[in-house]
C-alpha cells in the first residue's frame, strides 16, 4: 500500500528529502549539506557527484526516519535550484566540469557580447528573461568554449546539458528529459512552442543534440534503478514554480513570496505570458500532464537569507542566523541606517550587475541592533520593490502576501513586511511549500491526488501578520532605501574582476 | 582579600580534579590528594551531587563531573531559534490535530509563547507570540514544570493563582499533577485556564536531554477529550511525536 509522497529539494545550499502524507503534512525529513566551491570572486560551482551521493543519502535517510521501505511512496518528486548547469559524459555519467551554479557571474561578458547593440532584451520576445549571468544557456556555453573537447562531442550527443533535474533524474531513471518550468530558465526555450528555438540556440551556440526533452511538470518521466528500483519519478519544478504549486496559487492573479537565500516572488497570469516592462522576468509556471501551461511573473532578489548568513560568518555578530531577531529586537528601529546586500549586483527590478553593496546613513549612534535591523529590513524593503513592480506589470494590486520559505520563522521580518507592503502577509501550515509543491505535482501524475482543488483544502492559513506602521513614517522609509539603493549603482569599473 | 568563602574554593578544587585525567575519583582519593578531611570532602560531595554537578559512577562508587556542568554556557536556547527549528514540526502537528499550536518556554513563573501556529480551519485567529501563560494553569507551563524542580519550588514558594474552578491552586495538587506528568510524558490542562478549554504539550529536550521548551495543542474540550473528560489517546500521541521530531531536530537521542 502506497500511502506517502515524497519530494526532493535539491536546494543551493543542500539537498532535502520530505515524506508527505496523503494530507499534506510532513511525515519525514532528511538534508544534507554540500560544499560550495569557489574558485575565484564572482565563481561559484558544485560538485554534482557529491550533489547526487547525497540526494541518495536524504532520500533513504527521510525513509528510515519514518520505518519505511521504498515500496510505500507511491511516487517521488523533484524540485531543484534553478539555472545550475551540469554537463556529464553520457557513456560514464562523470561531469565534465563542476555544475555553474546560478549565483555565478563568471558569465558577464559573454553576456554583453550576446546582447551587442541591442543589450540585455535582445531575447526578452522569445524567451521573457533579460540576458544575464544567472540563466543556464550562457553557463553552458561558457562550458562548451572552456573545457576541451567538449564542443565537438556534445555535438555528437555524447556530452549532455542538464539543470539539476535533468541531472537527478538521468541519474535516477536513466532518461534525459527535463521539465518546463526548468527549461524556461536556459534561456534557450520559446515561451510560446514550449521547445527549444532554433534561433535562440544558434544565437547561443548550443548544440540541441546535448539538450534534454522537454516534457510537462507532473507526469512520469521513469522509474528508479539501483537501490530505489521501481519508484516511479513523477514531477519535476524549479524551485520557486513549485513553491507557487505548493502554495496552490491556481489562479490568476494569485501569487506568492519565498524567502530564502535569495527571494522570489511569482504571481500566476493564467495561459498568457505577459511580458514585463518592469524588470520581471517571465517566466512558466507549471503544466501539468497534457493541460495547457500556466505562466508567471517573477520578481527575482538575489541576496536575502544569504545576508543574514554573511553576517552569521562573515561579521559574526550572531552565532546562529535565527539570534538576527533577538539582536535587532534590542532596538526600537533602524536607527536611520540602511543596507542594500547589492552583493552581486541587484536582481530586480533594477537588473544593474554594476552595483556593489552599500551600508548607508552610518553616524557615530549605530550599534549591532541597528545593523540587524537594517539587514531584516533589507528583505522586506527588496520586496516591496518587487511587488510595486508586479502591481504595474499586471494592473493588478496586491492584497495579500503569502510567504514562505525558512526566513518565515522570523516574527520580526514579517511584520516589517506587512508594516513595509501596507498589506497583510499570511503564511500557509506549511512553511516547505517547495517541497510540498514537488509532492503535489507528482502526487497528480500518479493519482495520489485527484486534482488541484483537492489539494486547495490542504491549504491553510499559519499565521498573519497586519500593518501596524504609520504612513508617515513607511513613505520616509521607503524614500530612504531607494536613496540608499541609488549609492549601489556603476561600483563595478572594467579593470575589476 | 575578605570575603573568599572556603567551601566554594575547595568545591571548585574538587571539580578541577574531576575533569583532570583520572575522571573518576573516591573520597578518599579526593581528600589525600586536597589535604582535606573526608567528611569534608563527602558534603562537598553530596552537595554538588545535589545540584548536579557531580554524579555517582554507580558500579564503583566513586565521582565524576555531572550531566549539569556541561548545561552552563551551552544551555540557553534563543527562542527564535527554538521557533526557527521546530517550523515543519509545529505545523505538522497543527495539520494533523487540527488545533492550534503553541511552543513556550519558561520565563519568571510564566509560559512565555515564541511560536503560534494557527488552527487550519481558516478562520480569524491573531498571533499570540510574546503572550504570556500561567505555568500552573496550561499544559505547556505543566510539561515544562515537571522537568524543572528548581522553577516548581519557586512558583509553590507564592500564591497560585484560581482562574476556573478546575485550576489547581493546592500545593500539594499541582505537585502530584507533575508527578503523573513526568511519569506519563505528556501534560494537560483540563479547564484549568478557560472554561471549555483543553491543552494538551510535551517537552522538547535538546542534545544533552535538558528541557529546553514544550509544544501543544489547545481547543474547546468537546473535540479534545471523550465523554469522560479523558484526552483523546490519537490528539497525544500527535503532541508527544511532535515533541520528539523536535527534540531529534535539536540532536536530542530518540527515545
Amino acid at each position: 500500500m502506497s500511502s506517502y509522497i515524497a519530494a526532493i529539494d535539491q536546494g543551493t545550499t543542500s539537498s532535502r528529502c520530505i515524506v508527505f502524507d496523503q494530507g499534506g503534512s510532513i511525515v519525514s525529513v532528511a538534508q544534507k549539506e554540500h560544499r560550495q566551491i569557489f574558485p575565484r570572486p564572482g565563481w561559484v560551482e558544485h560538485d554534482a557527484e557529491e550533489i547526487w551521493a547525497n540526494v541518495l543519502d536524504v532520500v533513504h535517510g527521510a525513509l528510515s526516519k519514518l520505518s519505511i521501505t521504498v515500496h510505500e511512496l507511491a511516487a517521488i518528486g523533484i524540485t531543484n535550484q534553478r539555472e545550475t548547469t551540469v554537463l556529464w559524459d553520457a557513456e560514464t555519467g562523470k561531469p565534465v566540469h563542476n555544475a555553474i551554479v546560478w549565483q555565478d557571474t563568471r558569465t558577464d561578458a559573454l553576456v554583453r557580447e550576446l546582447g551587442g547593440e541591442q543589450g540585455q532584451d535582445r531575447f526578452r520576445e522569445q524567451c521573457g528573461l533579460p540576458l544575464a549571468t544567472y540563466f543556464a544557456g550562457p553557463k553552458a556555453r561558457w562550458l562548451l568554449d572552456t573545457v576541451p573537447g567538449v564542443r565537438e562531442r556534445a555535438e555528437r550527443g555524447e556530452v549532455l546539458f542538464g539543470t539539476m533535474d535533468t541531472w537527478l533524474i538521468w541519474k535516477l531513471t536513466g532518461n534525459h528529459v527535463t521539465d518546463v518550468t526548468n527549461a524556461s530558465r536556459t534561456m534557450l526555450m520559446n515561451l510560446r512552442t514550449l521547445d527549444w528555438d532554433a534561433d535562440l540556440l544558434r544565437e547561443f551556440g548550443i548544440p540541441r543534440a546535448m539538450l534534454p526533452e522537454i516534457r510537462s511538470s507532473a507526469e512520469v518521466y521513469g522509474t528508479a534503478r539501483g537501490t530505489l528500483s521501481g519508484l516511479p519519478v513523477a514531477s519535476a519544478l524549479g524551485d520557486q514554480q513549485a513553491a507557487l504549486f505548493g502554495q496552490t496559487c491556481f489562479e490568476p492573479g494569485e501569487g506568492k513570496c519565498t524567502y530564502g537565500t535569495g527571494s522570489f516572488l511569482l504571481l500566476n497570469t493564467g495561459e498568457q505570458p505577459v511580458a514585463s516592462r518592469n524588470g520581471l522576468l517571465t517566466t512558466v509556471g507549471y503544466k501539468i500532464g497534457d493541460q495547457p501551461a500556466r505562466y508567471a511573473l517573477e520578481g527575482a532578489i538575489a541576496v536575502t537569507g544569504s545576508l543574514v548568513q554573511w553576517f552569521r560568518d562573515n561579521v559574526e555578530l550572531i552565532a546562529s542566523a535565527p539570534e538576527i531577531e533577538t539582536l535587532a529586537r534590542t532596538v526600537s528601529d533602524n536607527g536611520g541606517c540602511y543596507f542594500v546586500p547589492a552583493f552581486a549586483g541587484l536582481f530586480a527590478p533594477h537588473w544593474r550587475s554594476d552595483a556593489r553593496g552599500v551600508i548607508a546613513g552610518l553616524t557615530g549612534y549605530i550599534t549591532k541592533g541597528h545593523l540587524a535591523r537594517a539587514v531584516l529590513e533589507a528583505t522586506a524593503w527588496q520586496t516591496r520593490e518587487v511587488v510595486d513592480a508586479m502591481n504595474a506589470d499586471s494592473g493588478v494590486e496586491l492584497t495579500t502576501l503569502k510567504v514562505d520559505g525558512g526566513m518565515t520563522a522570523n516574527n520580526l521580518l514579517m511584520q516589517t513586511l506587512s508594516d513595509v507592503l501596507d498589506a497583510p502577509v499570511v503564511r500557509p501550515i506549511i512553511a516547505e511549500t517547495t517541497c510540498l509543491g514537488a509532492a503535489y505535482a507528482a502526487g497528480i501524475a500518479v493519482g495520489f491526488w485527484e486534482g488541484t482543488d483537492k489539494l486547495r483544502d490542504n491549504w491553510h492559513k499559519a499565521a498573519e501578520w497586519l500593518p501596524a506602521m504609520e504612513s508617515s513614517i513607511r513613505d520616509k522609509g521607503y524614500r530612504k532605501w531607494r536613496k540608499a539603493v541609488a549609492r549601489t549603482m556603476d561600483w563595478i569599473d572594467e579593470d575589476d574582476e | 582579600m575578605p570575603g573568599l568563602i572556603q567551601s566554594v574554593e575547595r568545591a571548585a578544587a574538587i571539580l578541577r580534579l574531576l575533569a583532570g585525567p583520572s575522571r573518576r575519583m573516591g573520597v578518599a582519593e579526593l581528600a589525600a590528594t586536597l589535604g582535606m578531611p573526608k567528611p569534608t570532602v563527602h558534603g562537598i560531595l553530596r552537595t554538588l551531587q545535589h545540584v548536579g554537578f557531580v554524579e555517582q559512577h554507580e558500579p564503583t562508587g566513586k565521582y565524576q563531573l555531572g550531566a549539569a556542568l556541561f548545561h552552563i554556557g551551552s544551555s540557553y536556547l534563543d527562542g527564535n531559534e527554538l521557533r526557527t527549528r521546530a517550523l515543519n514540526w509545529s505545523d505538522s502537528l497543527a495539520g494533523r490535530s487540527r488545533e492550534s499550536v503553541r511552543i513556550g518556554t519558561l520565563h519568571e513563573g510564566n509560559v512565555l509563547v515564541v511560536h503560534h501556529v494557527f488552527r487550519p480551519d481558516n478562520s480569524r485567529q491573531a498571533l499570540e507570540v510574546g503572550a504570556l501563560l500561567p505555568a500552573h494553569a496550561s499544559a505547556l507551563g505543566k510539561a515544562l514544570l515537571a522537568a524543572n524542580s528548581y522553577a516548581t519550588d519557586e512558583l509553590l514558594a507564592g500564591e497560585l493563582t484560581g482562574y476556573t474552578a478546575a485550576t489547581l491552586t493546592e500545593p500539594a495538587a499541582l505537585r502530584a499533577d507533575l508527578e503523573a506528568t513526568a511519569s506519563r510524558g505528556w501534560a494537560a490542562d483540563l479547564e484549568e485556564l478557560v472554561e471549555g478549554e483543553v491543552s494538551l504539550a510535551a517537552a522538547i529536550r535538546d542534545r544533552s536531554g535538558l528541557v529546553v521548551g514544550a509544544i501543544g495543542i489547545s481547543g474547546p474540550v468537546e473535540r479534545l477529550c471523550d465523554a469522560e473528560r479523558v484526552p483523546l489517546a490519537e490528539q497525544v500521541s500527535y503532541v508527544r511525536e511532535a515533541a520528539r521530531a523536535i527534540s531529534r531536530e535539536l540532536g536530542a537521542i530518540p527515545w
